[in-house]
């Protein structure tokens, strides 16, 4: 019974290699490798997706969000900036946007610009527009706040040398508060990038031609055709081949600016 | 000698100066002339509110009661244009607070580009002679981390200087820099006051005040205990308050000389 702590930690750790390895061994021996096969590796149905599930559906993807994304974040910077006024009228509107846009599914906001607008207005509204508009709507909702944040975090000694040589607020806002918040902001900017991407996959409840499927929704359709779930790994992949590299580059620009948030000695990008 | 002759001769007027923050009474009805060309240092234990006079001279603080007339503009007239007013104002900061974004060249250049409206060659050469001024020629591609505090807050006094600024305002220049950073800040302004600026200092460096200033201010508890010449303020003041400052900054043997 007198194990010692260290003993007993041994123990527990082998058990749970037992567990794993038995559970491997299961699924190993029960599955039907052939069938699996088929269904999700057929080398078959994947090929036929090519080359189009890059130069039609990962453009799209890419195309999507990349508006979205660059929409949103105009739209966000406005909001910042009238979360953070003297006006309070303008702090309640940017207030009760962030508040409405994060609270709702994107799904809804997709649909609500994509079919709303049109038949509200009575006119055809391209899908790309459409896409750009509600992507951004909700992705603006969070990148507000982000964006809100890293002003806030721009030291106020800034601000008060900027004043000092007669720069005006909105000149201090743009030349001096704003490049330096975001870069503060990077890393946290682009895993909203990452989540957008994921959003754009909501395009598929749009109606689309075939020139403006995106990876979901190609692999949906080649889903149909095939009856294998090949498409859906492909595209998924996709995804990946996207969303990866940019995790990776937002943790790498974390590392470089954490801790010491605002300078950053090897930046030269912003020119005066 | 005419009036008006005489307040031409007047850079900066402080009249019966407040400042509370919430219900702290920092400033207790301020006087302050400074005239042109003169060099005026401001003494005194922390919380005596020396910084805040300062920051009220150019409205970075604003005034509750007074007046503060600089160059003949009335600054605490609300229709004033407060940008255009502090262009001819510079200010040095004691966490220097350069642009962290922008290398030394743009630190020197933006302000001149983008408030005076100067052509890029212009303001980067009026950064350069302002950057040999203070020692610096050679580091324009240098970003601020990659400086010492010492170059750093010559920086900042180059980048002010470039805007040719009739009045230059210190607030504790030296007091966030390594004791044998503070030689080279301190001597880039005395040349300063040796060309003729007009300098209004808050500083803790005696030495600086004694050999430097035309007037020295003591200040306590958000009033001007005494002013004069620093022979006399710093070598033979006449308040209580002054003495017993002047004795704990001090080391004896200085006030002594």
């Amino acid at each position: 019974m007198a194990m010692s702590k260290r003993k007993r930690a041994q123990v527990i750790r082998w058990v749970q290699y037992a567990i794993l390895v038995a559970v491997v061994l299961v699924v190993a021996f029960t599955a039907n490798w052939g069938k699996i096969r088929t269904t999700f590796f057929d080398l078959e149905v994947a090929r036929n997706m090519f080359p189009e599930v890059i130069t039609v559906a990962l453009v799209n993807t890419v195309i999507y969000t990349t508006l979205g994304f660059g929409f949103g974040l105009a739209l966000a910077l406005v909001i910042a900036l009238m979360r953070l006024s003297t006006v309070r009228v303008y702090r309640w509107i940017s207030g009760i946007y962030i508040e409405f846009f994060r609270g709702l599914p994107a799904l809804m906001v997709i649909l609500a610009v994509g079919t709303g607008i049109p038949l509200a207005f009575n006119t055809f509204l391209d899908k790309y527009v459409a896409l750009m508009i509600a992507l951004g709507i909700v992705g603006a909702a969070y990148m507000a706040e982000t964006l809100r944040a890293g002003i806030q975090a721009v030291p106020k000694g800034q601000v008060e040398a900027a004043r000092s040589l007669g720069m005006s607020p909105a000149r201090t806002m743009m030349t001096i508060v704003i490049p330096q918040a975001f870069k503060i902001i990077l890393p946290p900017l682009t895993n909203e990038l990452i989540l957008l991407t994921k959003d754009s996959s909501l395009a598929l409840f749009l109606g689309a031609s075939v020139s403006e499927y995106e990876l979901t929704q190609f692999g949906r359709v080649e889903l149909n055709e095939s009856r294998s779930l090949t498409p859906v790994l492909v595209a998924g992949i996709c995804y990946l081949i996207i969303t990866i590299p940019l995790s990776y580059l937002s943790r790498y620009l974390e590392r470089r600016t954490g801790g010491k948030k605002i300078s950053t000695p090897e930046s030269t990008e912003v020119k005066a | 000698m005419s009036t008006a002759a005489a307040e031409s001769d007047i850079a900066v007027q402080v009249t019966d100066l407040h400042k509370s923050f919430g219900p702290v009474e920092v400033l207790r009805g301020i006087d302050l002339k400074v005239r042109r060309g003169e060099v005026v240092c401001i003494i005194g234990p922390s919380g005596s509110g020396k910084s805040t006079l300062l920051r009220c001279v150019n409205v970075l603080e604003e005034p509750t009661a007074g007046t503060v007339v600089v160059d003949g503009v009335e600054l605490t007239d609300p229709d004033v244009d407060i940008d255009a007013a502090r262009r001819k104002i510079g200010m040095v900061f004691q966490s220097f607070n350069l642009f962290s974004h922008l290398n030394v060249m743009n630190n020197l250049t933006v302000a001149q580009r983008k408030v005076l409206k100067r052509s890029r060659e212009d303001a980067e050469k009026t950064g350069l002679a302002n950057l040999e001024r203070v020692g610096l020629a050679g580091r324009e591609n240098a970003m601020p981390a990659q400086l010492s505090g010492g170059q750093q807050q010559r920086v900042a006094i180059a980048r002010a200087l470039s805007m040719d600024p009739d009045v230059m305002l210190f607030d504790e220049p030296t007091s966030a820099l390594d004791p044998e950073l503070v030689g080279d800040v301190l001597g880039v302004m005395r040349r300063l006051a040796d060309e003729g600026m007009t300098m209004l200092v808050v500083t803790h460096e005696m030495q600086f005040a004694r050999e430097v200033a035309d007037k020295v201010l003591f200040m306590d508890a958000g009033v001007v205990v005494e002013e004069g010449p620093p022979e006399q303020v710093i070598g033979k003041p006449r308040e209580e308050r002054t003495r017993t400052f002047l004795s704990r900054v001090l080391n004896p043997t200085h006030v002594d000389q």
